[in-house]
């Protein structure tokens, strides 16, 4: 038996993937399976409290153990100017303790030592001496007067205060309301959650101290990107930094920033000579890097009570835990948010977001969360359903009505999204067909005259994703452009070298058969190489469902270069004006003689020989392009889900869910529904399960895979997809980003779904996660009356 | 300590510390690094081999209690060239995206169908129900193991722990 290829298959399709041959029979390579000559291993201490000045710290007796090479602390840091390094957000972190610490988990000193085992060992024979200070983990009383201040390394800072951003027209929104007949409000958390990659974040740094090189192996979706930062960091320079970023076990987000323990390693192989490998343990994982959401949002809907939507406004509180370290646009504080007008032609709208600090870990933008759309999308399609709650409005045909229309595209928002296509209500009937909405509300109507509990929830959603635009959009001052780079041996096989990097996405298969639709080459002849800044060109990396939108694009440009120099070879070839030759996948011809042509691989070997060249062209047929978007890309989906709730126990069990995706040309449609299935499962776990939960002292209550549930095989069920095309006018290729839709779309179709089913009890609003015990709690009390059922 | 494994047919001897896990075992002392390390509680699954013919989560199984024993890892699904069904199916079927928890699930995947050739899709849920997926959300992963139940191989070489003498391999996990 052997692995079916694409054998010889050209261009889009469900190609099966060529990463999947190595992953099969356990011969990937994470960054764990590096291993290299006298590699030591490293090994992080945390701070068991969540905010505490720290007295002392003494490592005499961890020095002294045999197989430590050495231990690091924050003073030894701060001699070589590394105590503290930038965030992604124009705010400092502490790479290890100085002064004190500030969440619980954070990092306080490293060791290095022989072998794991052994350098976990030694990180129980440092004593810390702390005197702990008063703590404050809810945003909420976050800006109380007597609240402490956490950040006082920075001087005269006096509050938890990081930022103030507003969008929209306050003014004319509260107009549109005053002259609204019906406004509903509400409002709600989005929970602090975490990605949870099955792989945690780590690195083997190996520093040569002969040749001054730097080579890291690490968890990275931004590969240059990093290297950049080490550059600025560490003040190294950065032609001497190599960042390869192998076979990543899944990213979501949660591999984009900078973590301590990689500046640690890196350190730490400068200290000793010797390569060092520090690798997370799932603890670590989740209480130290980058947890997502926690957005408490006061959300307000305008409408007329004959349900046409005005207006919307929102205010947010969002916590940014201890340092400011979500990685985002320098333009967006609070990322993406402004999309909260969502999938609606709306007459005003306004948000203001105010950011703080809390005792808790830093991060902000991850889990697959587009730059925020994803609180922006809960907040607009739960306000929805409550408005339809308000007005006995069916929630379809509310959205129905209000969805925009085809022709209003290219659209600009309120808060000055330019959406780039779409055909909204095509979608949401094509998904409500596949449901079988109307039966299923029979259905219901009848299940509740017997007393059961049975929900319909629906989303829509639009995504704004491939960041972006460098005008308006970077990472730490670096425009969010990516480069490729593409080769044609003589033979005609080609390498495409690309900046993104996959953590799952599957890359290496996608991006070749872009340039085999191109070039008209078999997808197979194509290598795909990625996640290795010495061999790769610049780009921003792979998070915000950028690849397809940017490299993508990138891709198709760079392989029409190819293409058009190819024309000129031909031209000389066949003794040709190029402008009277003719294009059919993998061969030029002159125009009106079929027969005439040469293909794809006679003009490369011809390229590399002895044909007269024509004048302009040196010779090969490589090519390389930067992309620098002119939009983002809109891809949008309606998704509908049936829960069953058992009131004895609060328990939702997940019966159905329907999801129709539109993002434009799917160059593999069989991983792009992988894609989605995956998001899916997220809006499961988010919605019923996921929850990163604090004592009021700061102890991180969902440190383990026992306490931070995530959903199984079994919460999951059989998704039902369907999908609609239309492409982006802007691509080259018609594509849009998909990567993170399912996940941005699924948790308020999940949340409507659930209060649907509770809608009897006269509940509207019930927050995530829905747990059994806090689905059953909510229900306590309350007579259950059909006729308080909102639909 | 020293102890005698016997993994994918080899024997190795190793003089070990009695804490070290069988999953650092396999990875660090035998370079199998196809088993993965991802939870430490038993809840992720990534790191499922199979221990005496039954599926175990190598992060809490000490090395030594592998001592005499038949350990095998995804290493060993591939035989002569020829791959598993299982293998097969996860890539007919889209099983795996970052394949981070694909050996845990192959090795599971196979434990099940040689138990019961023809699974429902529920019971393929409840058997990989232990093992956690970031990616595929479960449906691609059910699909995978219905196509090696649809396309069973000829029988594998009988394995050193199905050989005489092995340990009796229990009919459920323990």
């Amino acid at each position: 038996m052997t692995i079916a290829g694409s054998n010889g298959a050209c261009g889009f399709g469900p190609m099966k993937r060529k990463e999947d041959a190595r992953f099969i029979r356990g011969r990937g390579t994470y960054v764990d399976d590096v291993k290299r000559p006298g590699m030591l291993h490293g090994a992080v201490l945390h701070s068991p409290h969540a905010h505490a000045r720290i007295v002392s710290i003494d490592t005499g007796a961890a020095e002294a153990h045999p197989k430590v090479k050495a231990v690091i602390t924050g003073e030894t840091l701060a001699r070589m100017g590394l105590a503290w390094m930038p965030t992604m957000s124009s705010d400092v972190q502490a790479v290890l303790a100085t002064d004190k610490v500030r969440f619980q988990g954070q990092e306080v000193a490293f060791v290095v030592a022989e072998d794991r085992y052994s350098a976990r060992d030694a990180l129980e024979l440092i004593d810390v001496d702390y005197d702990p200070l008063p703590v404050v983990v809810d945003a909420r009383r976050a800006l109380d007067p007597d609240a402490p201040v956490i950040r006082d390394d920075v001087e005269g800072r006096t509050d938890n205060h990081i930022f103030d951003w507003e969008a929209g027209d306050e003014a004319r929104t509260d107009e549109v309301f005053a002259a609204a007949d019906v406004v509903v409000s509400q409002d709600m958390i989005y929970p602090r959650v975490h990605p949870a990659p099955l792989e945690t974040c780590g690195m083997v740094a190996e520093m040569d101290k002969v040749t001054g090189k730097l080579t890291v192996w690490t968890t990275s979706q931004a590969p240059h990107a990093h290297r950049t930062m080490y550059a600025l960091v560490a003040g190294l320079p950065e032609h001497k930094i190599r960042v390869i970023s192998p076979d990543i076990g899944g990213g979501f987000g949660n591999k984009v920033g900078l973590y301590p323990g990689y500046i640690c390693a890196i350190v730490g192989s400068i200290v000793t000579g010797r390569p060092v490998k520090w690798m997370e343990d799932r603890s670590e994982n989740l209480m130290t890097t980058s947890f997502a959401r926690d957005y408490h949002m006061s959300g307000s809907i305008a409408a007329t009570r004959d349900g046409e939507i005005l207006g919307i406004r929102v205010k947010t509180l969002a916590d940014h835990g201890a340092f400011n370290g979500s990685a985002q646009p320098t333009k967006y504080p609070a990322g993406f948010f402004h999309v909260f007008t969502g999938s609606y032609d709306l007459k005003a709208a306004h948000c203001a977001v105010t950011g703080v600090y809390t005792n808790k870990a830093p991060g902000g933008v991850a889990y697959s969360c587009s730059f925020r759309i994803t609180e922006a999308v809960y907040l607009v399609e739960r306000l929805v359903d409550m408005l339809a709650a308000e007005l006995g409005a069916d929630p379809a045909e509310l959205r129905l009505k209000n969805l925009l229309r085809a022709g209003q595209f290219p659209y600009t928002s309120v808060t000055g999204w330019e959406y780039d296509s779409g055909d909204y209500a095509r979608t949401l009937r094509v998904a409500l067909d596949m449901a079988g909405y109307d039966d299923l509300r029979k259905e219901q109507a009848e299940r509740r005259r017997r007393g059961e509990l049975m929900g319909i929830g629906i989303s829509f959603f639009t995504e704004a994703v491939g960041a972006g635009p460098r005008k308006h959009m970077d990472i730490l001052g670096l425009g969010m452009a990516d480069g490729a780079e593409l080769r044609v041996h003589p033979t005609g096989k080609a390498v495409l070298r690309i900046s993104v990097q996959t953590q799952g996405q599957g890359h290496e298969t996608t991006f070749a058969q872009i340039v085999s639709q191109e070039l008209g080459i078999p997808a197979d002849d194509v290598e795909v190489v990625h996640g290795d800044t010495d061999l790769t060109p610049f780009g921003l990396g792979t998070y915000g469902s950028r690849s397809t939108p940017v490299s993508g694009a990138a891709t198709a440009v760079v392989t029409r270069k190819v293409r058009e120099r190819a024309r000129l070879v031909a031209g000389a070839m066949l003794e040709a004006d190029p402008a009277d030759l003719e294009w059919e996948p993998g061969r030029w011809y002159v125009r009106g003689d079929r027969s005439s042509g040469v293909t794809i691989q006679e003009i490369a070997m011809a390229s590399h020989g002895d044909v007269e060249l024509p004048e302009g062209v040196e010779g090969h047929l490589d090519a390389t392009t930067v992309y620098n978007p002119p939009n983002l890309t809109y891809p949008y989906g309606a998704y509908v889900c049936v829960v069953d709730v058992d009131p004895g126990t609060g328990k939702v069990t997940v019966r159905r869910f329907i999801a129709v995706d539109d993002c434009g040309v799917r160059i593999n449609p069989m991983i792009v529904e992988g894609q989605i299935h995956g998001g899916l499962a997220d809006g499961i776990g988010m919605a019923l399960m996921e929850l990163m939960a604090f004592d009021e002292v700061g102890n991180h209550l969902g440190a383990s895979f026992m306490d931070y549930l995530l959903p199984t095989s079994m919460e999951c069920p059989s998704w039902e997809l369907g999908e609609t095309v239309t492409p982006s006018p802007h691509h080259p290729l018609g594509a849009k980003g998909v990567g993170e839709s399912a996940t941005v779309g699924s948790p308020p179709a999940l949340v409507n779904a659930v209060v649907d089913a509770l809608s009897p009890y006269g509940i509207r609003h019930a927050e995530m996660p829905l747990t059994p015990a806090s689905v059953w709690r909510t229900i306590q009390g309350r007579p259950f009356r059909p006729d308080l059922a909102i639909t | 300590m020293k102890i005698t494994v016997n993994v994918n047919g080899q024997d190795y001897e190793r003089d070990v510390e009695p804490r070290l896990l069988l999953v650092h075992f396999l990875r660090d002392e035998l370079d199998l690094t196809g088993t993965h390390w991802g939870c430490d509680t038993s809840n992720c699954g990534v790191c499922a081999v199979w221990l005496d013919g039954v599926p175990v989560k190598s992060c809490t199984v000490l090395a030594v209690m592998a001592n005499d024993r038949f350990v095998r890892t995804v290493e060993d699904l591939e035989r002569d060239g020829e791959l598993d069904p299982v293998q097969q199916g996860f890539v007919e079927c889209h099983g795996l995206q970052c394949g981070f928890c694909t050996p845990g699930m192959l090795m599971t995947a196979r434990w099940l169908l040689d138990r019961d050739p023809d699974p429902s899709d529920e019971e393929i849920r409840e058997a990989i129900s232990g093992q956690l997926c970031r990616c595929t959300g479960y449906e691609n992963i059910v699909r995978s193991v219905r196509w090696a139940a649809e396309h069973p191989s000829t029988p594998a070489v009988l394995h050193p722990s199905d050989a005489p003498g092995a340990p009796d391999v229990p009919e459920v996990p323990a």
